[in-house]
């Protein structure tokens, strides 16, 4: 009889349980989902109110629109492309190289010993309360001067000379390898890059997975740095050019911006899904080793 | 053994694998930060050079009344933002730690909206809260009867981006159930023998193991949230309405590149970043004195 209860008891909970979680998760995912019902809508569907959720009709066409619009002030070719082509330049190089520098940052800072090391890695955490606004303005005199302004390399070059969080995030792994295997390949006549890149390197693929990962996500999002250096619409990132989508000319209509939003976002969910391991094991490592 | 002045084996190869970062350390990080600091005493255009005028701009920083609306809406934001968004991410965690089939899918769910990038979020969300067709109103509407005018009203606009902020707590959300799932067993099991509520396991056993991980992530939030640029630049031009939505470091951003006072812009720029300082450093000593760690 007790036992009967209990089990009772346990049902119901699990069942209110499901039910809070069920109910959050549409709380969460309506906004998504209005986003995607209003990119297949008409322009006079899109602003009914009260609000439709099932497009009727089903405007596919919208994001052939949404990709194409605008397209004579580029000579003929969808704007969308070419931002599209230009993020992806950018967070090519900028993935690379924050993977190459902080891989072998992370390294020297977890596995070598010099003096002033721990110093080092100290003030290198300590950068992390460094707020962006206040380094804008004199880099964009630096990168002036340099005559970088209008290209893309303020956004992609900095990332090959590391950065304090990918450091203090590779380090914790590096770190988590046994010394033994080092001073075994050093015994074996390895030079330091030797046991670097022939021993140590290869363990550490899943880090520099998740490394990569975080990079391009924030290269793919960075708003702030591509409004400051690229003017020229041929050069803008899919970041500035949604923005001036909406903005410019008085803004494309609303279906058509939320088609474009979905052509934004859409690579990264697709990315995360294909990665959601790595992805959600990153971001654990990333918060708890604090 | 080494001939003194020779760097040893591992120190030379230490600092030459330390070289990129100590070069990028120096270039893009220090410099600028001490030519802000030197800056923020004298006036100068992106064309022509500082000249020294002393403690000038931070004298009108004082009198700007405009530095005081955007500090305010800041903190206003940083310290509503961090504390809601912090809470729901741990219930949220806590409620998926409970291990009810689906989990991973409910986890899912409530991580997507943190994969949103800030331009497409903010510009989803001005069309959710759009006062005459977003879905926001047509919810409200049928309960309250009223449809208000999120987007222009002084009081209601800058909610809008804590709202934003608390539907993009997935992040926060997964370090929080990883954190969970470290908490020993064994401490449950020893308060259920005692007959302790769930409420009392919360709040004596959960929150205190979780507490290191909720400061490091706290101030890494209010770090991150006072330096909100891309939502209220993109979706409220001018901090409008009436300046509600006039932040920080959209104002940095406007006093060198629209205004160009960069001199101006620099001794701002400092004054965050002492803020920032002094944030931490206060959030680190209380850590040490109340967190609870392990080892105790």
């Amino acid at each position: 009889m007790a036992k009967r209860t209990l089990s009772q008891q346990n049902l119901l909970s699990v069942g209110a349980i499901h039910l809070v979680l069920g109910l959050l998760s549409i709380v969460f995912l309506i906004p998504l989902v209005w986003m995607i019902s209003t990119s297949f809508k008409t322009v006079e569907q899109a602003s009914v109110f009260p609000p439709v959720w099932i497009p009727e009709p089903f405007m596919g066409g919208n994001y052939k629109e949404a990709w194409e619009y605008g397209k004579d002030q580029l000579g003929g070719i969808a704007p969308m492309l070419i931002y599209a082509r230009n993020s992806l330049i950018v967070c090519i190089l900028a993935v690379t190289g924050t993977v190459i520098s902080n891989s072998i940052v992370a390294y020297s800072f977890a596995r070598l010993k010099w003096p002033g090391r721990d110093l080092a890695f100290a003030i290198t955490l300590a950068t992390m309360m460094v707020p962006f606004p206040v380094l804008m303005v004199p880099l964009f005199g630096l990168f002036k001067d340099f005559g970088w302004v209008g290209t893309f390399r303020p956004l992609w070059i900095p990332a090959w000379f590391a950065g304090a969080f990918n450091i203090f995030l590779l380090r914790q792994f590096y770190r988590s390898i046994p010394m033994e295997l080092s001073e075994a390949a050093k015994i074996d006549g390895c030079s330091e890059w030797g046991i670097y890149s022939k021993v140590i390197l290869p363990l550490t693929k899943p880090a520099l997975a998740v490394v990569a990962l975080f990079s391009f996500m924030g290269t793919w999002n960075d708003f702030l740095a591509p409004l400051l250096y690229l003017q020229q619409q041929e050069t803008w990132t899919l970041a500035i050019g949604l923005q001036a989508f909406r903005s410019q000319a008085g803004g494309a209509p609303i279906h058509l911006q939320m088609a474009a939003s979905t052509m934004v976002v859409a690579p990264v969910i697709i990315l995360f899904f294909f990665t959601q391991k790595q992805f959600i094991q990153g971001i654990a490592t990333s918060g708890l080793k604090g | 053994m080494n001939k003194p002045g020779h760097l040893t084996n591992q120190t030379r190869a230490g600092l030459l694998f330390a070289a990129p970062w100590l070069i990028g350390f120096s270039v893009f990080l220090l410099f600028p930060l001490l030519k802000a600091f030197y800056n923020s005493f004298t006036e100068y255009t992106i064309l022509t050079p500082p000249v020294w005028i002393g403690f000038e701009n931070y004298a009108d920083i004082i009198r700007d009344e405009l530095f005081w609306k955007s500090l305010g809406n800041t903190f206003y934001y940083a310290f509503i933002a961090v504390p809601v968004s912090t809470v729901i991410a741990i219930s949220l965690a806590m409620l998926l730690n409970t291990k009810v089939k689906g989990q991973a899918f409910y986890r899912t769910f409530f991580f997507l909206p943190a994969l949103v990038p800030a331009v497409p979020l903010a510009i989803l969300w001005l069309w959710l809260f759009n006062g005459e067709a977003g879905i926001i109103n047509a919810i409200i509407e049928p309960i309250f009867g009223v449809r208000p005018n999120w987007l222009g009203d002084v009081n209601l606009a800058k909610n809008i981006l804590i709202v934003m902020s608390a539907w993009g707590v997935g992040h926060a959300m997964v370090i929080y159930l990883a954190g969970l799932q470290q908490v020993p067993i064994a401490l449950y099991e020893a308060a259920d023998l005692d007959g302790a509520s769930p409420l009392r396991k919360t709040f004596q056993i959960t929150i205190p193991m979780l507490s290191p991980v909720i400061m490091f992530n706290v101030v890494m939030a209010i770090i991150g949230s006072f330096q909100v640029f891309t939502q209220p630049y993109i979706m409220f031009p001018g901090g409008a309405p009436e300046r509600s939505t006039y932040f920080y470091s959209v104002y940095i951003y406007d006093a060198a590149f629209r205004d160009n006072r960069m001199g101006y812009a620099s001794a701002m720029g400092w004054i965050m970043f002492l803020i920032i300082l002094v944030l931490t450093l206060t959030a680190i000593k209380f850590m040490d004195k109340k967190v609870h760690y392990e080892s105790n």
